[in-house]
């Protein structure tokens, strides 16, 4: 099981062809209550760098991007009834959509959680 | 995740608040607003917001411009640009107005006192250069416009505001909801007034720059008292129905469009001779094209500036002016410009947002109750 991270401050957290994904510590932080979250439904299919799901705080919106390719095989619903859970949990139980991975390659180009700990550093 | 954050930002340097290193050490996240470094939030916005409503807030809107407009005959000549009675307009008595443009935009909006012979104007912080510039372009040679740069702003705002500033500064209590007066706290001269932009029973206070820190720490001593950062300002000022200039307000609005008739004084009303008069009272006459309105956003998922408003057909009639999610409420609330055959409460509008469609019922304004304290109530 592996995690990275993207620029855009999502997590990606990688076992076999399968990946989970939701936004950092770090965005949660910046994004400050959020107010509403959509994710996607099971079955879409969502390229790499693509806005897969919607995350709303009381003064912002955001796109969450999809760090990979691959299809969709399940929304959060427990972050779309309760988006709080994105502050509570960002990196474990406010995951946004699962997704079953194209091609595995791709995220070898992420940063590893070392790397986005010390870039956020420097922001 | 792309960020689209609704603060506007301007490119010049940004410039300091005398409170800057305070609102740091108390946590502040500073962000540009209004050409300075201001602090959009502490603990949270919606933590913030519930305590204001709950307790008491204290607010630095030092970014606002302090105006003395002083001279021979200022009111007969501040009425010229103002569509307020100036001329009647009691003493110490703080008066919501707006600066007009020939067409009847609106300018900026603002607050006037009579001091005596002296006006004490408080103008909007990222107009407020502009707003002095056509201030002495308009006004007479006599008349001269001073800007109070080093005196700062507060703002305590809440249900527990009076009692507690009584504490600090005996007297304010007295205060009814928009008088202002002369107090002194500490060797030190403040003009207090009962007035605020949140919709609740609150002060703003005028100190000079030097002593802001000192009384800010006075104040959030108590424990009734936590800073409050501009995203509950704004979230705040939305649930209490109070326009926004740059948002709700602009030069291609005019009073009667924004809702605002009640700034436009009965006898000006009749008299008119106010910039724009001739455009105003015909639209005070036959209703404006265009309204501002309340929505309630049907779902959870806010609604936010700039997004159309969309008739029967689709077709784009109106934008939102305003938006986001109300804590009071728990739900997403808007402001927005519609067609007056639109602005009834409860005509159900339809709002476009980055391609989706969103149901909203016109709903009367203030979503959350006024709270300010009326002579003669409790």
């Amino acid at each position: 099981m592996s995690l990275y991270f993207t620029k855009e401050h999502e997590w990606i957290r990688v076992e076999g062809d399968t990946a989970t994904i939701g936004i950092s510590n770090h965005a949660q932080e910046a994004l400050g209550d959020i107010v509403f979250a959509e994710v996607p439904e099971a079955g879409r299919k969502v390229s790499k760098g693509q806005e897969a799901a919607v995350v709303e705080s009381v003064k912002a919106a955001s796109d969450v991007y999809a760090p990979v390719s691959g299809e969709v095989v399940e929304g959060n619903a427990a972050v779309a009834d309760d988006p709080s859970l994105v502050n509570s949990d960002p990196e474990g139980e406010g995951w946004f959509f699962k997704l079953k991975l194209d091609d595995p390659g791709e995220v070898e180009g992420l940063m590893d959680e070392a790397a986005y700990r010390e870039w956020i550093a420097t922001l | 995740m792309s960020q689209d954050d609704h603060h506007p930002t301007d490119a010049a340097p940004l410039a300091k608040l005398p409170l800057d290193a305070w609102h740091r050490a108390h946590g502040g996240r500073m962000v540009p607003f209004a050409g300075y470094e201001m602090p959009v939030q502490y603990e949270g916005i919606m933590a913030e917001h519930l305590w204001t409503r709950e307790n008491a807030g204290l607010f630095d809107v030092s970014h606002m411009g302090q105006l003395l407009i002083h001279g021979r005959g200022a009111d007969a000549a501040l009425e010229k640009l103002l569509p307020a009675d100036l001329l009647g307009l009691g003493d110490m008595k703080p008066k919501y107005s707006l600066l007009l443009d020939d067409d009847g935009g609106i300018i900026d909006d603002l607050m006037a006192t009579r001091r005596g012979d002296d006006f004490y104007v408080v103008v909007n912080g990222a107009t407020k250069h502009g707003d002095i510039q056509e201030f002495e372009r308009r006004l007479p040679g006599g008349v001269v416009v001073d800007h109070m740069k080093e005196q700062a702003l507060l703002a305590l705002q809440g249900p527990k505001a009076a009692e507690l500033l009584e504490g600090i500064v005996p007297g304010v209590g007295e205060l009814g909801f928009m008088q202002g007066r002369a107090f002194h706290w500490d060797g030190q001269p403040l003009w207090i007034s009962r007035s605020g932009y949140t919709g609740e029973d609150g002060f703003e206070i005028s100190v000079p720059a030097t002593q802001a820190e000192k009384l800010a720490d006075a104040l959030v001593a108590n424990d009734a008292v936590k800073p409050i950062g501009l995203g509950a300002r704004d979230s705040l000022r939305l649930e209490a129905g109070l326009p926004l200039y740059g948002h709700d307000l602009d030069r291609a609005t005019t009073p009667v469009m924004a809702g605002l008739n009640f700034a436009i004084n009965k006898r000006r009303r009749a008299e008119g001779g106010f910039p724009g008069s001739v455009r105003i009272l015909a639209e005070l006459e036959n209703g404006p094209i265009q309204k501002r309105v309340g929505l309630l956003v049907e779902g959870r998922q806010p609604v936010r500036e700039g997004a159309m408003v969309l008739d029967r057909e689709a077709n784009e009639v109106g934008k939102v002016t305003s938006g986001g999610f109300s804590p009071s409420l728990q739900r997403p609330i808007a402001m927005a410009y519609v067609p007056a055959a639109m602005a009834e409460p409860g005509a159900q509008v339809k709002l476009s947002q980055r391609g989706k469609l969103f149901a909203a019922t016109v709903a009367p304004m203030p979503f959350v109750p006024h709270k300010y304290h009326r002579k003669g109530a409790a």
